[in-house]
């Protein structure tokens, strides 16, 4: 995944020292095959072009496709996960978290961030699903928590970029309660009348869904992601026969009538700023 | 009949003693009351041993005892036939796996809602084994909402071992009506109060499990996922349900210990599958103490309480 590191120079964020163009790296499109530059493919918002296919892309990426000029502000960006239950399955969590901000540099599975949209405010939180799965865990529930304040204090509209299997299970009781402890803080944020958009990835699934993921003032989607409660295999597992096509995808989801649009990728930002101008105006 | 665990066994074999000893009593007319009163005091020290040495996968056990009462069985002896069961989601259908209705609770109106298991294999079926669909959450927050415009405090039941992840669940939105639920249910004017009368799993349970009092009784769990998936998870085998019960913190001692939950009611020494009468009225107890306590508050106090109180889960550094 080392093709994701951003290409653009000349962003000041945190984490500018990170920032180079991979040179002559060649990337493969995970669908149909095709090779482009690294280049190229973040040029496209990391979407194919030959057969549009949304690569899973990570916080910092949408933060660049998302923020005018990929400028942002990072929220409480140490925040880190404690072990409130000394939880050990085939290892330790502290060894696993340890190991996996090594290996991701990241903190946890989500990232938020304030910045401006075609010049409006908007706060932001994006996960990262190379973390342990985008698993919510505390730090998850309280940086969103935070960045709601922080968007109530701005008077900006909110945004959650879910992309996560669920509930971090390392966390047990106090990751099942992030749901309730979100859905009270949304309830702040709508009773100060500022909007809030629900931005589902691939892939939502499990408790994400089942909280913060289908409360958006609009829920939107990327095309073809997995958005689910219980996920497809659980779900064969239940019915005992094959799932029909398309079952659980963004098209079908919004087909039942749980999503207000679905958006490519590379239409994102406009798209979006089109949203908060409506709401805005 | 009664069930007995595996480690409930001991139990069984001293009450079949002193039944035998009291049948050949009663047969040969010898007074065995000495023989009767001295395995009584066994069975009494026998059992509290057993019980206060429980392993979290025994509570967990416990909490899916055959013979525990269900949620329409706590109803029915708190209302003393005064509940008027309320169907429908108004949308779809009505879901079996979930109840509720209003009930007099000594003279007080309130609105009663829980996920329902089935008595015997028939019934099972028929509740969908405590499994609430889409239209069962959507149902409960109709009924919540109906309480809330009459003034009249809620009680929720909880016992199910999760949402139906079946297809049309999910073509329904499984997702959406918990989230809904969670959501309103934090900002309802009524007191909410939630007690956990079995086993309380995952979103499923959360999904009626948003109040000013969250509760436990002693012998049940409540967690992110049930011991069993979390093995096969995480240890990729459904072997290790025992360890992965403790790892999960999932019995109301610990969950109140990370103040997760509120408060935890005891039950008979034996369980509450042993003394239905016991546990019906020590949950009434402590149902008529919550509401008169969390009537004191104003609304929007108690709303931005239990806002707060969910705020502050969580542990991070
Ligand atoms: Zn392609």
């Amino acid at each position: 995944m080392s093709w994701f590191k951003r290409v653009k120079e000349g962003i000041t964020t945190s984490t500018q020292d990170k920032k180079e163009t991979p040179e002559g790296l060649w990337v493969k499109c995970n669908n149909c095959k095709t090779v482009f530059t690294a280049e190229e493919m973040a040029s496209n918002a990391h979407v194919c072009n030959r057969c549009s296919y949304h690569e899973r892309i990570g916080s910092e990426e949408y933060f660049q496709i998302i923020f005018d000029d990929a400028k942002y502000t990072e929220l409480n960006k140490d925040l880190e996960a404690g072990d409130p239950l000394k939880f050990e399955d085939t290892k330790k969590y502290t060894d696993r978290l340890k190991s996996t901000q090594k290996a991701t540099q990241l903190k946890d599975a989500i990232r938020t961030a304030k910045g401006k949209i075609d010049g409006m405010d908007l706060v932001v939180a994006a996960m990262d699903f190379s973390f342990i799965g985008g698993s919510m865990g505390s730090v998850m529930g309280e940086k969103i928590a935070r960045a709601i304040d922080e968007a109530i204090k701005m008077k900006a509209p909110f945004m959650i970029i879910s992309k996560s299997g669920g509930a971090r299970m390392m966390e047990a009781g106090f990751s099942l309660m992030q749901m309730a402890k979100v859905s009270g803080k949304l309830g702040q944020l709508a009773e100060a009348k500022l909007p809030y958009i629900s931005f589902l990835t691939d892939p939502t699934t499990g408790g994400v869904t089942a909280s913060f993921a289908m409360l958006g003032d609009i829920n939107i989607a990327e095309p073809n992601a997995l958005i689910a409660f219980a996920g497809p295999r659980v779900v064969k597992e239940t019915i005992g026969r094959d799932l029909p096509e398309g079952f659980q995808t963004s098209e079908f989801v919004l087909e039942h009538g749980f999503l207000d649009y679905i958006v490519d990728r590379t239409q994102l930002k406009e798209t979006l700023a089109l949203s908060l101008k409506l709401f805005n105006n | 009949m009664s069930t007995y665990l595996d480690f409930e066994e001991p139990i069984k074999e001293l009450e079949e003693q002193i039944e035998n000893t009291k049948e050949i009593g009663a047969s040969t007319e010898i007074d065995m009351s000495d023989k009767i009163n001295e395995l009584q005091d066994v069975l009494s020290k026998k059992t509290k041993e057993i019980f206060s040495n429980l392993t979290p996968w025994q509570r967990v056990q416990l909490s899916r005892h055959p013979d525990r009462p269900y949620t329409l069985a706590y109803i029915d002896a708190i209302t003393e036939g005064t509940f008027q069961e309320l169907h429908g989601d108004r949308s779809v259908k009505d879901d079996k796996a979930m109840v509720g209705g209003f009930g007099l609770l000594d003279g007080q109106t309130v609105m009663f809602i829980g996920q329902q298991k089935g008595i015997n294999t028939k019934m099972r079926q028929y509740r969908n084994f405590g499994m609430p669909n889409p239209e069962g959450y959507r149902k409960a927050l109709r009924l919540m909402k109906l309480a809330e415009k009459f003034n009249k405090p809620i009680v929720t039941f909880i016992d199910t071992p999760g949402a139906f992840p079946g297809l049309e669940a999910e073509e329904r939105g499984q997702g959406e009506a918990i989230a809904r639920n969670i959501y309103e249910m934090m900002r309802l004017k009524v007191p909410v109060i939630c007690i956990i009368i079995g086993e309380g799993a995952s979103g499923g349970a959360l999904g009626i499990g948003v109040g000013d009092k969250v509760v436990m009784l002693e012998n049940t769990w409540y967690s992110v996922i049930s011991p069993e998936s979390c093995s096969s998870i995480l240890w990729r085998s459904w072997e290790h349900k025992e360890k992965a019960a403790a790892a999960l913190k999932l019995t109301s001692e610990d969950m109140y210990k990370n103040k997760l939950v509120d408060d935890v009611i005891k039950e008979p020494v034996n369980g509450a599958h042993r003394d239905h009468e016991l546990i019906f009225s020590t949950v009434k107890k402590h149902i008529k103490k919550y509401i008169k306590e969390l009537e004191k508050e104003d609304p929007n106090k108690r709303i931005d309480q239990r806002i707060e109180k969910f705020n502050k889960m969580g542990v991070w550094k």
